[in-house]
């Protein structure tokens, strides 16, 4: 069920590697007998192809609404009408422009699974003296204008086609919720379980839309009766367990010192390195 | 021009060393890998040059690390937004490396790949003449593992993720064979001022 040029290559012994690889990555490559790159053994290549048009087009997109998630975090729902659709996991750009001129760009993930409303949102973190989050959180309302390009990144995207495992901390969770939101939606039947660490209950975005599939892990404060503390091989081994037919697909989002934890418990209980995709913070 | 109402933005540096689109991470030096970090020791590390070359060669850590010294003392740019100033890394001219292998003359292209399969083309005019460096140093320290210690490559010119971490080789061709990011919609360049982010670009 794996693309053309997925399968992992042998692994790679460390010292003597003149045998080299077997060929380059990539869909449709013709050249794998005469290069010596080697097969890239991690989960690539990206699930879909970007286009560049979309890429590299700016949009305007306009402010529909805001809606708040917890002290911290809102989700600011734009109205995109050229958008050209997306899937769970991709991100875009976004840039601001001020009057003389001035732009300032980031990358933000998108929480909405894909529809054709025409619509995506964005939940965003009020970073302290965050310029792009700064404006959202403090100066923009509804009728605002600003602009997009994307979607983009076929790495992070999960199409809906395999089993999903999902480990995710504070604003990490927003592209894996897209991923939640779109099984639900088109009530697919493949497996998706997701582990989301929170600080405290008040701080868990989305928490009122997490359900059955959802394990909550709080680092610093707990509802009465639940443990306090990190994601531990308890939460992730039992997953790996009871893994469906053809193996979990892992996401992991969030900073970096949460990806280097959660990805080495996902190894430790056996989780194959080329089949966990890591988005971190930055 | 499409201003955003209410949006005045960071007082203007007007750093010149600041490319279009960047702003200054100063302290912070993000890791943005998209795999899982190796337990790679500099004992099981290697460095291998082959392709289009008169001969192909690997060398080991000791091995690399005879050859003369070189650093990098200068600023660095992430695709995602972010630049940091004054950085040093310190390591190998790859130009050491290819006078040891002797490219052929056919040779345009290469493809720099790491001991995690993660890989990254570029024009090969991209990597000699003292622009590209085989680090393991940053700082005057070893390089960290989630840097791309053991050793990476760094070549500063243009957007970071060229500069592949936990460098395992570099294959030279005569035609552009996309790498990782450039399957997945990012330049197969990219040099900062120019902006070139995206494959439109």
């Amino acid at each position: 069920m794996r693309e053309a040029g997925t399968t992992p290559a042998e692994s790679r012994s460390a010292a003597g590697t003149d045998t080299g690889g077997t060929g380059p990555a990539g869909p449709g490559s013709t050249r794998a007998a005469v290069s010596a790159v080697p097969r890239t053994r991690f989960a690539v290549p990206g699930r879909i192809a970007v286009g560049e048009d979309t890429a590299s087009t700016w949009q305007t997109a306009t402010l529909a609404g805001v809606r708040r998630e917890t002290p911290h975090a809102a989700t600011f729902r734009l109205a995109v009408p050229e958008w050209a659709g997306h899937l769970p996991g991709q991100h875009l750009m976004l840039r601001l422009t001020a009057e003389d001129g001035y732009v300032a760009q980031r990358h933000y993930s998108i929480a909405s699974p894909p529809d054709d409303s025409g619509h995506i949102e964005l939940t965003l973190d009020a970073v302290p003296d965050g310029e792009v989050s700064g404006w959202f959180h403090t100066v923009a309302r509804p009728g605002d204008t600003i602009e997009v390009r994307g979607p983009l990144s076929g790495f992070f995207a999960w199409p809906g086609d395999r089993p999903a495992l999902l480990l995710g901390a504070g604003s990490g969770v927003v592209p894996l919720m897209s991923m939640v939101r779109h099984h639900r939606a088109r009530r697919l039947d493949v497996p998706l379980r997701m582990v989301v660490s929170a600080r405290r209950p008040e701080e868990l975005i989305y928490a009122d839309e997490l359900g059955d599939e959802t394990t909550v892990v709080y680092t610093r404060g707990a509802p009465h009766g639940v443990p306090v503390g990190r994601m531990t091989a308890a939460h992730v081994a039992p997953l790996l367990a009871e893994q469906p037919a053809g193996g979990w697909e892992a996401y992991v989002c969030g900073s970096n010192g949460f990806a280097e934890h959660a990805s080495r418990l996902l190894v430790a209980a056996g989780q194959p390195v080329d089949r966990i995709r890591i988005e971190r913070f930055g | 021009m499409n201003v955003t109402r209410g949006f005045a933005g960071r007082p203007r540096a007007a750093d010149p060393g600041l490319p279009p689109g960047q702003y200054d991470a100063r302290d912070e030096w993000p890791v943005l890998s998209a795999e899982v970090t190796p337990d790679l020791s500099p004992a099981d590390w290697t460095f291998r040059v082959d392709g289009l070359v008169e001969r192909t060669r690997t060398w080991d850590w000791d091995e690399a690390r005879a050859l003369p010294a070189s650093a990098y003392a200068g600023d660095i740019h992430c695709v995602t937004g972010w630049s940091k100033f004054g950085v040093e890394f310190g390591g190998v001219s790859l130009d050491a490396f290819f006078s040891v292998v002797r490219p052929h003359g056919s040779a345009t292209h290469a493809v720099a790949y790491s001991h995690t399969g993660y890989t990254s083309s570029l024009p090969l005019a991209d990597l000699t003449g003292g622009r590209a460096w085989i680090v393991w140093e940053y700082g005057g320290k070893p390089l960290p593992a989630e840097h791309g210690g053991p050793a990476r490559l760094v070549v500063p010119h243009l957007y970071f993720w060229k500069s592949t971490k936990w460098i395992a080789g570099i294959t030279l061709l005569d035609h552009d064979e996309p790498g990782f990011w450039e399957q997945n919609g990012y330049h197969a360049r990219g040099n900062p001022w120019k902006e070139q982010r995206y494959s439109g670009d």
